[in-house]
């Protein structure tokens, strides 16, 4: 069976991931196969989502980690301190 | 590691929560979009953690657990600021809205390389936090966090079958936003080497 293109969209998440149902899956590829304008979104969507999850996106502010240890240590002893 | 802490070695808290400093950072970060802001939360989010330590059950993962904090702590410090009231309405899943992807007819890959430059690194910020916030939440909680389905599912209290669409529709909508971004940053690289 053949697809369009905008069918093919649907499937954009669950192709990344690995959930389509073996059925899906194959139609997909089989359109994949002949369709540069998929394959390309595909292929996007894939190399964003690697850029978005690089830790150096979301940097940690400088000092962040000795603050946070600092201010826990403050309610720590505060714990310890039988309060 | 837990008990312990609970028996009285509090100290060892700090152990327990520094695989963990980078991630509840980051969901704050995603929400507030302002450092300070973020730092603030990830700091009462640790603190939460550790006064209510004792009712954490271990029937979830601790860093799971610890994110759920993060994003009740991120949603009320919103709620007081009002902040909420400039987002988006809420689209409920079933409403049949289709986010159409940006159409290409070819994709040069980007190495990650490329996130050495801080314009490419700020563009990607930007997208993410301009998602709408029920799509921004599940895509922050399974791309970045790199959650599982059902534990975001468990985060967000909501279905399984809700965290496929509205994940779906996040990576849609980034995709949109950002290919033809990159395309247009990336082939001005090409063309002006020394810029
Ligand atoms: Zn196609």
């Amino acid at each position: 069976m053949v697809i369009e293109c905008k069918h093919v969209w649907e499937h954009i998440s669950g192709y990344l991931d690995g959930t389509l149902e073996p059925e899906v899956l194959r139609m997909v590829q089989e359109h994949l196969e002949h369709c540069e304008i998929c394959s390309a979104i595909l292929d996007s969507t894939r190399n964003i989502l690697i850029l978005t999850a690089d830790e150096r996106v979301f940097e940690l502010p400088l000092g962040y980690s000795e603050r946070l240890h600092n201010r826990l240590d403050e309610e720590l002893r505060g714990a310890e301190g039988g309060d | 590691m837990i008990a312990a802490i609970l028996a009285g070695e509090s100290q060892r808290f700090h152990d327990l929560i520094r695989p963990y400093e980078r991630s509840v950072y980051v969901m704050a970060l995603s929400f507030v979009h302002d450092e300070s802001d973020a730092e603030d939360i990830a700091q009462e989010a640790f603190l939460k953690a550790f006064r209510n330590l004792a009712s954490f059950r271990g029937e979830a993962k601790f860093g799971t657990w610890l994110i759920s904090i993060t994003l009740n702590e991120a949603r009320s410090r919103l709620r007081r600021k009002k902040l909420i009231k400039m987002e988006p309405l809420e689209a409920p899943d079933d409403d049949g809205s289709h986010v159409s992807p940006a159409l290409l007819r070819d994709w040069k890959e980007i190495p990650s390389e490329a996130l050495e430059r801080s314009e490419m690194r700020s563009l990607l910020q930007k997208a993410v936090e301009g998602l709408p916030p029920i799509y921004r939440e599940i895509f922050v909680l399974r791309d970045i966090e790199e959650l599982s389905i059902a534990e975001a599912a468990d985060v967000l209290q909501i279905t399984v079958a809700s965290v496929k669409v509205r994940l779906h529709r996040a990576r849609v909508a980034l995709q949109k936003t950002l290919a033809p971004q990159l395309k247009q940053m990336d082939s001005k690289r090409r063309w002006f080497p020394w810029s």
